[in-house]
């Protein structure tokens, strides 16, 4: 594989403009400090207990995401089109979530496959007819971006059920400022600490109508043992909302209410951290202790607002995915600003074919897999893998889609013995009611072995922080 | 507030309390045990010392003679005793954690932190050496998460089921030490006001922080009356009934206005407080302290039992 482009270096010679003055202060940093920062960064972490749960591995119940210290810097005018794009993707995504679950327009215009839509898992029945406030669907949701090249940005996924990692973003630049302020002075980095105040603008602003009195709103969780509890609680602090588990909601005589103090209050707003089908087990699973009996039926009434709505995981299923272009043309007659990464989807017995006879390249990813299981990475896997994983996408190729090994861009990380490149990508948080809010930044991901392309952080991932200059 | 949070609250700061205390017991049993003494001393001191924390129980099933080694493991690190040092800290942080919203980031880390240290040490690295050592950190800790509730948290339900918490437990503790330690130590009614073994009336008066204070307040030597007047009646004796229920009343007072509704737990707590308030050492000894301090411990867990069921703690 070609060389990669480097966030800093780009294809090597001269420093990134984006980067100049921070490549100037590394120059002259030694990597003893370094070192001790970074141990002093995890200290931080540790002390207030930014954790995150890995399953299937007990012996680390509570683990840390290794933070790198090195950021990943966006320069302004790559920012600003990285905005239209998104605004533009993300409207698009909410625009198609209304018409599937109602007149069902881009089915009739034979762009989307009826069958990929109507005997998709995440299409929800229950959510035909139903009209959430403002026809907002998806209110959070979380872009994957990767950088191929100087120009090259493109979507490899959007998340539009329960994106997460969003406290990542804003205690890596908490945890950076305290370490390095005069990096701060020497850069002119966009804060992000605005996103709790506009999260909680856009649940305010999808509130049931004809309140008498300001919306209520909670955080619900599954609980303490979640991979993502620290997030939970730390966006319900930052908003000033309740933290709630299930056992904390009632339905009673059609509203949502939460046992308090002084007795049952209502809730008029949920921005619920758990799956659709663990909300409410009248109506999805039945085994589920996560939900609330009755609260869909309150839905459905327009008497709370649960925030993302139930089914919108129908926008960013992997076999929609490919399809997201002619999404974004028939919602907004205008191309898309964002790239889709180029995908095979298996079903189709053409794509199946090219597929089979290219896996060695191609990374192969599970329909509704996510966190990176299940999925082959075709350069980085021996033959007995692949042939493994050939087995199974014949049996089922309904299950799986393909892309090409993307040359995902690098950016000076810090090693073992040096500061040397790591693949990363990069993932922004948008909100969605009134208007679309997104905070300059994001979440970026680095793979911290050398050569991965795997920078999720159940796979050994790490996070940076992420800096949006200003102009 | 949930109710969710109002019980994890309380029994947050009912856990660190109860970590404070479970180190100042272990630390007077020990000082009276390293004393050179004749026959079965040792093994009484124990067996008070496990009683006032209750628990001795648990400890005979398990270890069954009692063997100072395994005495001070029960206390601080064995997590099958609830009471443990380790058992109290990994509770009030599980309660914290499930209510990181509702506590400031310095209680948070206090918190955690303690938790942390202490699940880094090896029971078998403490020796009798750094025992004392140990035990002043596990009271300085709670010190420090203390500090960081009354310097950083705002005055509203949060503070005032922390301190109904802290003071329900505190009162608790003192009664146990009075019904066990005072006890003890008291040979026979008729014994009382004599000087007899000073050294173990300052060590119980350590076991609630007050050998030193004791002095400034009497000016006078170690008498078991006023000993068990300063533990019960006195007001300004921050670990006395009396103080204990005055912060108790007050915090639901607090709670009561905060909220606008008065309940049953008001006037248990407050009736507990008068009865505390009117009470005369001399009447109290004549009619049995016994019968008391069981009379207050009665009280005091029906008054826990209502503030429960008040503030919807649990369904």
């Amino acid at each position: 594989m070609a060389a990669a482009f480097d966030e800093m270096n780009g294809y090597g010679g001269e420093v990134r403009a984006p980067y100049r003055a921070f490549a100037e202060w590394l120059g002259i940093q030694h990597m003893e400090t370094l070192r001790q920062k970074s141990a002093e960064a995890e200290l931080l972490f540790r002390r207030s207990g930014i954790t995150f749960a890995v399953y299937g591995d007990e012996e680390a119940a509570e683990r840390l995401i290794p933070f790198d210290m090195l950021p990943r810097i966006i320069s302004a005018e790559e920012w600003a089109k990285l905005e239209r794009g998104i605004e533009q993707r993300v409207k698009a995504l909410n625009a198609f979530l209304f018409d599937v679950y109602h007149r069902q327009e881009i089915i009739k215009a034979g762009k989307v496959p009826e069958e990929l839509v109507v005997q998709n898992s995440a299409f929800l029945p229950e959510m035909i007819g139903v009209d959430p406030p403002r026809g907002v669907y998806s209110h959070i949701i979380g872009i994957d971006l990767v950088r191929t090249g100087e120009d090259e940005f493109l979507v490899l996924e959007d998340n539009t059920r329960t994106p997460s990692g969003v406290s990542y973003m804003l205690e890596n630049r908490e945890t950076m400022m305290h370490l390095f302020p005069d990096l701060f002075s020497r850069n002119r980095v966009r804060p992000v600490e605005s996103y709790p105040d506009a999260l909680l603008k856009t649940l305010e602003n999808v509130a049931p109508s004809n309140l008498d009195a300001e919306p209520t709103i909670a955080v619900l969780t599954p609980g303490l043992y979640n991979s993502a509890y620290f997030e939970h609680s730390f966006l319900a602090d930052q908003m000033g909302v309740e933290l709630v588990e299930s056992s904390d909601l009632v339905v009673i005589d059609g509203l949502l209410r939460m046992k308090t103090t002084e007795g049952l209050k209502r809730v008029d707003v949920l921005y619920r951290r758990v799956d659709d089908d663990f909300l409410d087990p009248l109506v999805f699973d039945p085994r589920s202790l996560l939900g609330v009996p009755g609260i869909f039926d309150v839905y459905r009434s327009g008497r709370v607002t649960i925030v993302n709505a139930p089914g919108a995981g129908i926008a960013d299923d992997k076999a929609i995915y490919s399809y997201i272009p002619e999404i974004i043309e028939f919602y907004t007659g205008k191309p898309p600003l964002l790239a889709n990464v180029e995908t095979y989807n298996c079903r189709d017995s053409e794509s199946l074919k090219y597929v089979l006879a290219h896996l060695p390249e191609l990374v192969v990813k599970e329909v509704h897999g996510s966190g990176g299981y299940g999925m082959l990475v075709g350069p980085r896997s021996t033959k007995e893998q692949i042939e493994a994983f050939r087995a199974r996408l014949i049996a089922n190729p309904n299950n799986y889609i393909a892309q090409p090994t993307l040359s995902l861009s690098t950016c000076p990380t810090l090693a073992d013995s040096s500061v040397s490149p790591r693949h990363l990508d990069l993932r922004p948080f948008v909100l969605i009611s009134d208007e679309v809010r997104l905070v300059p930044g994001g979440l970026t991901r680095v793979a911290l072995k050398r050569g991965s392309l795997v920078v999720n952080s159940s796979q050994g991932g790490g996070t940076k922080d992420t800096w949006v200059l200003q102009e | 507030m949930l109710g969710r949070t109002a019980n994890d609250l309380y029994w947050l700061s009912r856990y660190i309390e109860r970590a404070e205390n479970m180190a100042r017991l272990l630390e007077v049993g020990y000082r009276i045990v390293l004393l050179p003494r004749e026959g079965q001393g040792f093994h009484e001191e124990w067996r008070s010392t496990l009683e006032s924390a209750g628990c001795l129980q648990g400890y005979v099933q398990r270890h069954g003679e009692l063997v100072s080694q395994n005495v001070i493991d029960y206390m601080l690190f064995d997590t099958s005793n609830p009471s443990s040092v380790a058992s109290c800290l990994a509770s009030a942080r599980r309660n914290g954690r499930a209510q990181r919203t509702a506590l400031t980031r310095e209680m948070w880390e206090s918190l955690n932190g303690a938790w942390l240290e202490f699940s880094a040490i090896k029971p078998s690295s403490v020796t009798s050496n750094s025992l004392p050592e140990l035990l002043d950190w596990v009271r300085s800790r709670s010190a420090l998460y203390r500090g960081a509730l009354l310097n950083t948290i705002l005055r509203n339900d949060t503070y005032y089921f922390s301190q109904v918490g802290t003071f329900i437990e505190r009162a608790d503790s003192t009664a146990r030490i009075l019904d066990v330690k005072y006890y003890h130590l008291l040979p026979s009614s008729e014994m009382i006001g004599s000087d007899k073994d000073n050294y173990q009336w300052a060590a119980l008066l350590r076991s609630v922080s007050a050998h030193r204070s004791y002095r400034w307040v009497f000016k006078d030597h170690y008498r078991p009356l006023k000993i068990a007047d300063f533990m019960i009646l006195n007001r300004q004796m921050p670990r006395s009934l009396r103080y204990s229920y005055d912060e108790l009343t007050f915090a639901l007072r607090d709670l009561a206005v905060y909220y606008g509704t008065r309940h049953d737990c008001h006037t248990t707590a407050e009736a507990t407080r008068d009865l505390l308030l009117e009470a005369d050492i001399q009447k109290i000894f004549q009619s049995g302290l016994h019968e008391f301090v069981q009379d207050f411990i009665a009280r005091n867990n029906k008054l826990g039992t209502e503030i429960s069921a008040a503030y919807h703690f649990i369904d």
